[in-house]
């Protein structure tokens, strides 16, 4: 039975197993690689996706579970928050091998669109669900109070 | 797990190879080599990018590409090495590009391995600076001999700036890209003058990381992006335990899940070939194998630790020898010893091993963030019985590596190929290894134990030191044990510690190398993982029994060390070494020197009154020569901290009856967010050639953080991790 949803703003609709996992659905049906495999458990967010503005861990995620729901990845990020978010990425060069980096940048896109303003503890506890191996989480820190000055003025 | 590799290694220079890993002598002698005249020629029809020399192609658009010779893991070579040509061009940053050249070690060896090419070691830069100064300074020259002999006016007279040739009497000026065609025809001057360095404009200053924008949207290509019509997903299914081996297997159901093509069994196990991720996970999940345990490692961490503790009570094979030891600790007033231990560690890049291959009559053409192209090319070659030059490797970003891309034995491009291989090529395949594979998979940070033993003379002077060093080598039973591994030392089991730098007039050093069946390999700074702990640590077990200040002593020790003395001081003075702290705050530091790089960092950890403690700030000082990009100097010297650190908090990989007992980001914790410190990086100002800043940053940290706590609370901290909780002694 085909699953329905809206993947960046268009219907889709996929015929696959209802256990596949969002992840792989969008990367391997659709073919939008934007969004990382890292741990398949939901443990270190590089999967990140948007399910109806929420971030969700695509990698544990049955693609039945959405139907009738609207789906953002990395490749749909649009608006002044995640304009400002890539923005404040780029400036404060926070990627390094960066394969993590489209899960940070979704989960902080959320923070910032619930929290216009948020301190270090906020934003720590945002995101602790996405590990970086290559410890980018200083620049990743200043990257979202910076890109919140930008979507508060 | 074969450790045993069959294929020979090309003339690499043992000395190369080590020195690569250690020392001056780099770019002394420069190989350069340039792109075969004939295949310049092919590149050269109008209207196609030219390329100028094998590291510099210019296309009409005006684009400059660099052909990086390293991988880009995130260490930031791209933009390193891009600079460093753009300099001596004097180019227009904006217009310079970089992309992994092709995997032809003539072309593109590191000259710190001899004539492998390969990344790793923190030798980019180093080995480089001089090969692709004269790439730039060359290829500027025969875009300004083209422009002189189009314009017929003196090349003496012309001048370049921001990618534009021009020649002020005549008015004439010209784009790189519309003299590339003409320029690349040119004969390349054998000798051209390099740029006086304190007329760098780029070099010294933050240039944009290339990779920044693609990194920030999704666009930049790892290995687990590529697709190719037709392509096949596997997942191998690898032996619970280290050396076994597959006895027979059963296929039935998993030939009956939906979406699986085939099921093959080659040297590490039997793989499941399917149409997409999700049904070759079903379906190695449905297999059924009977494995062959008999030559198997059976033992547990806990075992094989007591194995290494008993054998540290023999002398072990010489290291260093420095005076009369014994004698000296035979007149000590005070001998001092420890013992420091350590687990084997995973590294767990982001990216789990992947890689693409598709094979055809002809060849085999490669996908991966490859690390070590021209091994990985024989270990190819060697299972498909083609020579190494049939093997092409497209080597694009790799989601993080820490060593873990770079392996002798070339296991996950190996198993791509024999899959490959065994499907007869019908088909392109990726393989992909889940983050239970990378996890249970070996090749850790090797398990070191340590004793340190010292002799303190009735006035406190350090006057003997032994340090034994137990451990498994990495290159051992590989074809790089013949020129790494000198008179039964393995260099990077010992380096750190046998170079000590500190003035300690009778001093040994001794190894035990040890034999399990745990595959291992270098992992982010290699031996000073554990040797910077076990010296830095056990110094300031040393500067508390003798009532010295930790910083004070290693000034005393190091005075004909500048470059060590240098970033101790700029370290402690940035730090505030010296002043008073509020309660449950305390300090650390350590100094370390690796890849002849030098790193000093301050620890200030905040002690709750539960025993809980966190590391709040850490301040690091650098000296890695003439620093060509300080921004990613200081994003390197980051992420070199939080990796350390996470060693430093975080438990290790164990075994129990030879299997390993972690298998996801749940039981192999790593550091998060909320467990980052703040960081400051200061570089110490310097002309020396460039040396690395991949790795350097990571060994300081942990003996700074358990200095730190040592100090407050009067405990001792021999192993890693550390505990999660200290108590302050009276």
């Amino acid at each position: 039975m085909a699953t329905k949803f809206t993947l960046n703003g268009k219907a889709v609709s996929l015929n696959v197993d209802p256990d596949m996992p969002l992840l792989w659905a969008v990367r391997d049906e659709i073919g939008l690689t934007g969004s990382k495999f890292g741990c398949g458990a939901a443990q270190c967010g590089a999967c990140t996706m948007h399910v109806d503005g929420q971030p969700v861990r695509a990698c544990s995620t049955p693609i039945s579970a959405i139907e009738g729901q609207k789906v953002t990845t990395i490749e749909g990020l649009g608006g002044k928050v995640a304009q400002a978010v890539q923005a404040a990425w780029v400036k404060h060069e926070v990627a390094q091998c960066g394969y993590c980096q489209s899960g940070q940048i979704m989960s902080a896109v959320a923070l910032l669109t619930d929290n216009k303003k948020p301190n270090d503890a906020q934003i720590d506890e945002a995101m602790q669900g996405n590990i970086c191996r290559c410890a980018t989480y200083v620049r990743i820190r200043a990257a979202i109070h910076d890109a919140a000055k930008t979507v508060r003025a | 797990m074969t450790e045993q590799s069959k294929i020979k290694l090309p003339q690499a220079s043992r000395r190369g190879f080590l020195q690569g890993a250690g020392a001056a002598g780099l770019g002394l002698v420069v190989g350069f080599h340039w792109m075969p005249r004939h295949a310049m020629a092919q590149k050269a029809a109008a209207g196609t990018p030219a390329m100028i020399n094998a590291f510099i192609r210019i296309a009409p658009d005006n684009t400059v590409t660099v052909l990086s010779k390293h991988l880009e893991m995130g260490q930031g070579t791209y933009t390193g090495l891009a600079t460093i040509v753009a300099e001596e061009l004097d180019a227009d940053w904006k217009q310079m590009r970089t992309e992994g050249a092709p995997a032809d070690a003539k072309l593109y060896a590191n000259l710190a391995f001899g004539t492998i090419q390969g990344t790793g070691g923190s030798t980019a830069m180093a080995n480089s600076w001089d090969q692709l100064r004269k790439a730039g300074a060359t290829a500027r020259a025969m875009l300004v001999s083209a422009a002189a002999e189009q314009w017929k006016v003196p090349a003496k007279e012309i001048t370049v700036s921001k990618g534009v040739v021009s020649h002020a009497a005549s008015g004439k000026k010209a784009t790189f890209g519309q003299l590339a065609v003409k320029a690349a025809a040119i004969t390349p001057p054998a000798d051209v003058p390099l740029k006086d360095p304190a007329k760098f404009t780029l070099i010294g200053k933050d240039v944009p990381r290339l990779d920044a924008r693609a990194k920030s949207n999704g666009t930049a290509q790892f290995s687990l992006d590529v697709k190719l019509p037709g392509m096949l997903t596997a997942l191998l299914q690898r032996a619970p335990l280290f050396g076994a081996k597959v006895k027979s297997f059963d296929a039935t159901k998993a030939k009956a899940v939906p979406g699986v093509v085939d099921v093959v069994q080659i040297s590490n196990g039997v793989a499941v070939v399917a149409k997409n991720f999700w049904a070759a996970k079903l379906g190695r999940e449905a297999l059924d194998i009977q494995w062959d345990d008999s030559a198997a490692e059976k033992r547990g961490t806990d075992e094989i630790l007591a194995e290494y503790k008993a054998l540290a009570k023999t002398p072990g094979l010489p290291a260093r020898k420095d005076g009369d030891v014994d004698a000296a600790f035979a007149k000590a007033a005070k001998i001092l010893e420890a013992t420091y231990d350590f687990p084997y560690l995973a590294h767990a890049p982001m990216e789990p091993l992947d890689c693409v291959v598709k094979l055809d009559a002809n060849g085999v053409e490669i996908w991966a963030g490859d690390q070590f192209q021209t091994i990985d090319q024989m270990n190819a070659a060697g299972v498909l019985g083609m020579k190494p030059e049939q093997v092409k490797i497209n080597t694009i970003y790799a989601g993080g590596s820490f060593g873990r891309r770079a392996t002798i034995q070339s296991d996950y491009i190996v198993e791509g190929v024999e899959i490959a291989k065994a499907i007869n090529g019908r088909a392109p395949v990726r393989l992909v290894w889940t983050r239970e594979d990378d996890i249970k998979g070996g090749r850790y940070r090797p398990m070191y134990h340590h004793v340190l033993k010292a002799g303190i003379d009735d006035k406190g002077e350090i006057i003997a030191w032994q340090h034994r060093i137990v451990g498994q080598s990495i290159v051992t039973g590989t074809p790089f044990e013949a020129f790494m591994v000198k008179d039964g030392i393995d260099h990077t089991s010992v380096e750190g510690a046998a170079n000590l730098p500190y003035a300690i007039p009778n001093m040994r050093v001794e190894l035990h190398t040890t034999k399990t069946g745990v595959p291992v390999l270098w992992w982010r700074s290699v031996g000073s993982t554990h040797t910077a702990f076990a010296t830095e640590v056990f110094l300031d077990e040393i500067a508390a029994e003798t009532k010295q200040d930790p910083l004070a002593l290693r000034r005393k020790l190091l005075t004909k060390h500048p470059r060590h003395l240098g970033v101790l001081n700029l370290a402690a003075e940035k730090a505030g070494w010296g002043k008073p702290l509020p309660a449950g705050r305390m300090r650390g530091i350590a100094v370390h020197e690796s890849f002849s790089s030098f790193v000093a960092e301050v620890a200030e950890v905040v002690l709750q009154a539960d025993g809980s403690w966190k590391v709040d700030r850490v301040v690091a000082a650098v000296d890695c020569g003439m620093p060509i990009n300080p921004n990613i100097i200081r994003a390197q010297v980051e992420s070199g901290i939080g990796y350390g650190l996470s060693a430093t908090i975080k438990p290790g990989i164990t075994m129990a009856k030879g299997a390993v007992e972690q298998s996801n980001f749940h039981d192999y914790e790593v550091l998060r967010i909320h467990e980052m410190p703040k960081v400051e990086v200061h570089i110490v100002p310097s002309t020396e050639k460039p040396t690395g800043i991949g790795e350097p940053g990571t060994p300081p940290v942990a003996p700074a953080v358990a200095n730190a706590l040592m100090s407050g609370t009067r405990m001792v901290f021999r192993a890693l991790p550390l505990p999660p909780t200290a108590t302050k002694s009276a």
